[in-house]
């Protein structure tokens, strides 16, 4: 597979995010499977390939009519539709199918149906005997437990950990679909509830119900949709430690999945760390993006703290990350993966609601558990 | 039925939970490359042999991080914040867990610190917990 050889051709989010209340996550998933194929202009008929996580694939399948002869059900959390569109590339380019929906749907908010919480405490599973008794309840108490040695480590201040969200609020700001829009102040985060010390409630991410897709194709097809192709050129992944803790990670300072992914992803893409346009780093919590930015080699190690407080990845600045409003701003469900893509995929289309100009190539890296699982993916305006 | 997030044993962790119940803590050790490691495992996550042995471990250990959970679980039965930490054991793994016996803040719990292994009640079982080593040097 050539860097550019799959593209996607259709792309959206299910019809309201937030809180939608009444609405299971299938629901979700089947809106914005519906609004993803719309998008593209094609039916059901049109899809021989689908995806989906948390529930059975068939359970999507059956309802949307469609009778593929390739599917996936890929869960490694968050990043699983990450790795998703990978099989998919990898699938298309195989000859195994030639049109894959990728579906995803979560009611974090309302319903919470068939949430992610019931995968990772499946009864006897590791996470369920060895982790979450110690985190219950709060997945703040368990993905954030390097933090306070990387603080001590590397001199990260609280009020840099601050600075994260109050960089990706002024995204949100710009975005009438995100969550909170209003102004947000270092002062305002540090005064916010306590969680899990040192982590605050407005370094965390909302709670959300959102759905969403994309559909997936050869480029040598992609002309022939209405929206301007997105192309896949190159992808990484990794995983490392248990679903429900950081314990398993053999380097929690500097994980060796992150290394793994992004050299993977840039090396298929032919790309250096110049050549980024535009950024997505999963934020369940404010540390993520700096986690990121060290390992994907934005930055040095220790450095990302100060390079995002110092405005760097704001609007106007040299890196612009996160630029919906990310999980803290915008939406998070549980489960960002899906929603991370989709705000990359606006941009190298131009049609973000804070666009950066110009964005020709785009990095998303999500997460996936609390340090199970990672990806990376590049994404282009142009096939290479 | 037991709450949720009381652990079920496998087969393949009774071993482990045995011990908990005996107050001692059993890890899995490769005979072979001689990697004690956690969570167990009938494969040696280091060399793949299946020839495993149970060995008591020497319950020492150090705080490597954590957080302070400001609503822990009621099967803990906690008066406040409880700690949830990275703890590494002298035998080689990192384990999650928490360290109880001492103030729940940042002065009491210091990264790197002594830690000895105990056990902790959780709903009707006990489960792995950490003290400060001077409480029982």
């Amino acid at each position: 597979m050539r860097p550019g050889d799959i593209a996607i051709v259709g792309a959206a989010e299910s019809t309201h995010i937030g809180t939608v209340p009444n609405v299971s996550s299938t629901g979700l998933a089947l809106d914005g499977a519906a609004n993803a194929l719309a998008d593209a202009g094609l039916t059901a008929k049109d899809i021989d390939g689908i995806t989906t996580g948390y529930f059975p694939v068939a359970d999507i399948s059956r309802q949307l009519g469609i009778f593929p002869k390739w599917c996936d059900n890929t869960v490694v959390g968050g990043c699983s539709w990450m790795f998703q569109l990978r099989n998919a590339a990898a699938a298309i380019n195989a000859g195994y199918c030639s049109t894959v929906l990728i579906t995803y749907g979560e009611s974090g908010r309302s319903t919470r149906h068939l949430t992610n919480s019931g995968d990772f405490g499946v009864r006897g599973g590791m996470a369920q005997q060895f982790d979450l008794l110690y985190g219950a309840g709060m997945p703040a108490a368990m993905f954030c437990l390097p933090v306070l040695r990387y603080m001590r480590e590397y001199g990260l201040t609280e009020e840099q950990l601050a600075a994260v969200p109050v960089a990706q609020r002024k995204w949100a700001a710009l975005n009438p679909r995100a969550g909170r829009r209003e102004p947000l102040t270092v002062d305002d985060v540090l005064n916010s509830p306590m969680v899990a010390w040192p982590i605050r409630r407005d370094m965390c991410c909302l709670v959300s119900d959102a759905g969403g897709a994309l559909v997936v194709t050869s480029a040598d097809r992609a002309k022939d949709f209405p929206t301007p192709p997105v192309y896949l050129l190159g992808s990484g992944g990794g995983l490392e430690a248990g679903l429900a803790s950081p314990a398993g990670v053999r380097d929690p300072l500097h994980p060796e999945f992150i290394r793994t992914s992004g050299r993977a992803a840039f090396e298929a893409a032919g790309i250096t760390h110049d050549d980024v346009d535009h950024l997505m780093i999963y934020d369940a919590f404010a540390h993520n993006p700096i986690f990121g930015l060290e390992g994907l080699g934005f930055v040095e190690r220790g450095e990302a703290g100060a390079f995002i407080a110092e405005g760097n990845t704001e609007p106007g600045g040299r890196l612009p990350m996160n630029t919906s409003g990310g999980g803290m701003s915008y939406a998070h469900t549980g489960a960002y993966g899906m929603l991370c893509m989709l705000e990359s995929i606006r941009q190298v289309r131009g049609e973000a609601p804070a666009q950066v100009p110009d964005v020709n190539i785009a990095v998303c890296h999500g997460w996936g558990g609390f340090w199970s699982a990672c990806s990376t993916l590049v994404f282009g305006s142009e096939r290479p | 039925m037991a709450h949720p997030l009381v652990p079920v044993p496998t087969p393949e962790t009774q071993p482990y939970w045995d011990g908990v119940a005996a107050g001692e803590l059993r890890l899995p050790r490769c005979e072979d490359c001689t990697t004690v490691y956690f969570p167990p495992s009938p494969v040696c996550p280091n060399c793949t042999s299946r020839t495993i042995a149970w060995i008591t471990a020497s319950g020492d250990a150090s705080l490597y991080s954590y957080v302070i959970h400001q609503r822990p679980s009621k099967l803990w039965n906690a008066d406040g914040p409880m700690s949830v930490a990275l703890v590494a054991l002298a035998e080689g793994p990192m384990v999650l867990s928490t360290v109880i016996g001492c103030p729940q803040t940042p002065e009491a719990l210091v990264l790197d610190m002594p830690l000895r292994a105990t056990f902790t009640p959780f709903d009707e079982i006990k489960v792995l917990a950490f003290v400060p080593a001077e409480e029982q040097s």
